[in-house]
């Protein structure tokens, strides 16, 4: 579950070590972002071993370049969200490219835009529900997964029903937001400080 | 203010244009008589636009899905509404009659409509409004879209080999400037492992029974706990590196008889009026986070640092091998208890814990030798051999991955080990080894290849099981 309430000192500190050459913290971020970073990957990627792979290439990065995150423009995981998304969807986009020269024609450039966006709206989404207010996420969990219908799910989870209709419509109304690409260059929608 | 407040701006400004005074939607429904009708006699108004009730009540003793809104009235015991005279009103009586709500109640329903949530009267007016008001339609198919991305969460379980490997490519590109030292490595990817194990467990596997057990006084010994005792039992002990880097006690204000393991986890568990609940896990964790940070910084001049558990004392890098191997041996523990695959540490980190146990072995032989427990050296060599010589040795054969051989001197600490004095050789697997000296097999049946001096092997088996405690 997401670490929500970290507050922005633990980012700062820990972009400080990292920038310092302290193994340790590395360590520690790594267990703090690792099945973030893994779970974006693999839904980009659709492939443990290539989500494996964009895991090492991301903590690469950051160890590298720990400069690059500004604590001011946000909380560190949605930076790492963001950073994942776009290695991903580039390491996509270049073996899709690769198999398409493969397959010597067969298939279009326009497929693989859609599947690449396709993928790209995928990603946005699972970070989007692993990142929402924890009422919105518990009321989307009763009613589809648990199939309940919306007095069910007021009465799991102790509110009123006109509030459980609120919850889950703005839960699908975050969620949707997901498709909405290119708002911001260099940073995909869904990884702001909003969510 | 809290996040789900500030959606609520968006839930507000979204709704603006929707529930103007002159809304169609909202004086269909107050002139509707169906409405009432199927709303049933429950005594709700329905012509007052106030949309918090806008569906038939369900009273909280009722069961949860109501197919046909009558069947709430029936149930709550006030009389039936008149239904003869209004289907005789209806022009073609429906089953049940069509819901007419106003706008705004039927776009609060869109998520629940995208998300079929709501009872079949409800979708019918939904799904009739949206033939008619453009806005909703467009949200209900972005939020019918939405529903398209949920997806049940595939479960996480990373590989646990894949910390050690992202870490170790990471640091080869960039060596890291404060290392974790070697010896703090094992600890370092126990804790992580474990805190993995950890990451998934619901209040029943957090207060699964766990054993656990141990050799004391040659004989095997258990103590009865859950996951949550296992954990803070390890933070307890692990509280001792602590104490001795001059962190925190986790302890608090908790005090034990004595500064030993066992001590401090009885006081602790001892302490809390309820049994330990996940709560101390979080802890737990922050504690190896600060002891691996704290032990890279100390750097490789840890000499003089040492840690006492009570009874005896360890340098700071034998402490955090043992700290290591407890942690392994516990999460096993845990493991088991709840029925998940647990592996062995690697094979780098396996080595350096055996190799503790084997170097903690002739200090352990002396101690036991004196009070009587080990046979007293036989033949010429009877009394110490001085330190620094050669003496009567066992070799020690560790077979599979992290393996090795150690030769063990039998006859004094001080002595060296020596293939030319070796007086009997065992055999055995990594993992056996380990389970013996966690004192989870007994000495007698731990699988073995033995050749040479049985009293020999006989002592080093014993000793290596009395090196367990709880």
């Amino acid at each position: 579950m997401a670490k929500k309430d970290a507050p922005p000192r633990w980012d700062r500190k820990m972009q400080q070590r990292l920038a310092r050459g302290e193994a340790a913290a590395l360590g520690e971020f790594y267990d703090r972002f690792a099945s973030l970073v893994h779970g974006l990957a693999h839904t980009v990627l659709g492939d443990e071993r290539a989500a494996d792979h964009l895991t090492r290439d991301v903590f690469a990065h950051v160890w590298e370049h720990p400069d690059t995150y500004d604590p001011k423009q946000g909380p560190l995981r949605s930076w790492v969200a963001a950073l994942t998304h776009r290695l991903a969807v580039q390491r996509l986009r270049a073996t899709e490219t690769a198999a398409l020269v493969q397959a010597g024609g067969q298939g279009s450039t326009e497929e693989l835009e859609r599947k690449v966006r396709h993928a790209s709206v995928a990603a946005r989404a699972d970070y989007i529900v692993q990142s929402m207010p924890v009422p919105l996420r518990a009321a989307l969990e009763l009613a589809y997964f648990q199939r309940r219908d919306y007095r069910q799910t007021a009465v799991d989870l102790g509110v009123t029903e006109d509030e459980a209709r609120r919850r889950l419509r703005l839960g699908l109304q975050l969620l949707s937001t997901a498709h909405d690409a290119g708002a911001a260059p260099g940073a995909p929608p869904g990884y702001g400080g909003a969510v | 203010m809290n996040e789900a407040g500030r959606f609520e701006v968006y839930d507000e400004h979204e709704g603006q244009g929707g529930h103007g005074g002159e809304d169609p939607y909202e004086k269909g429904e107050r002139e509707s008589g169906a409405a009432n009708a199927s709303r049933g006699a429950d005594g709700m108004s329905s012509g007052n636009g106030d949309d918090r009730h806008p569906t038939p009540e369900s009273g909280p003793d009722l069961p949860p899905r109501i197919p046909l809104p009558r069947a709430s009235v029936e149930d709550t015991g006030r009389p039936l509404p008149d239904l003869r005279a209004q289907d005789l009103a209806a022009p073609a009586p429906p089953p049940s009659a069509p819901l007419v709500l106003e706008h705004r109640v039927l776009k609060a329903l869109l998520g629940a409509w995208a998300l079929a949530a709501c009872s079949p009267e409800e979708t019918a007016a939904v799904e009739e409004h949206l033939g008619d008001c453009g806005a909703c339609a467009d949200e209900a198919r972005r939020l019918r879209e939405a529903v398209g991305l949920l997806h049940p969460a595939e479960s996480l379980d990373l590989d646990p080999s894949l910390r050690t490997r992202v870490l170790a490519g990471c640091l080869e590109r960039r060596p890291p400037r404060i290392p974790v030292p070697e010896w703090a490595t094992p600890y370092d990817a126990e804790t992580a492992r474990l805190d993995a194990l950890l990451q998934d467990f619901g209040d029943a596997e957090w207060h699964a029974p766990v054993r656990l057990r141990w050799f004391e006084k040659d004989e095997p010994t258990s103590r009865r706990t859950t996951v949550a005792g296992v954990i803070a039992h390890l933070l307890t002990v692990d509280g001792l590196v602590a104490i001795a880097l001059g962190l925190k006690d986790p302890m608090g204000d908790v005090a034990a008889d004595r500064p030993t393991p066992s001590a401090r986890t009885e006081a602790y568990w001892r302490a809390s009026h309820y049994p330990p609940t996940r709560a101390v896990r979080a802890p737990w964790r922050e504690q190896s986070h600060d002891l691996v940070r704290t032990v890279s910084f100390t750097g490789g001049g840890t000499g003089k640092l040492s840690v006492p558990y009570g009874d005896f004392e360890l340098p700071l890098h034998d402490a955090m091998l043992d700290r290591a191997f407890e942690c392994w041996v516990h999460a096993e523990d845990i493991a088991e208890a709840v029925d998940y695959p647990y592996e062995p540490p690697s094979g780098g980190d396996l080595h350096q814990m055996v190799d503790l146990a084997a170097r903690m072995l002739p200090t352990v032989l002396s101690a036991r030798r004196r009070v009587g427990l080990a046979a007293p050296s036989p033949g010429p060599h009877r009394h110490l051999v001085p330190a620094g010589e050669p003496g009567r040795s066992l070799r020690l054969e560790i077979e599979g991955s992290g393996g090795g051989e150690w030769l063990i001197p039998l006859d004094s600490p001080g002595a060296v080990g020596s293939a030319d004095h070796e007086v009997a050789h065992i055999a055995l697997d990594g993992g056996e080894f380990c389970r013996l000296a966690a004192g989870h097999v007994s000495p007698t049946e731990a699988a073995a290849g033995q050749v040479g001096d049985r009293e020999a092997i006989r002592d080093v088996l014993f000793a290596a099981a009395s090196l367990s405690r709880m």
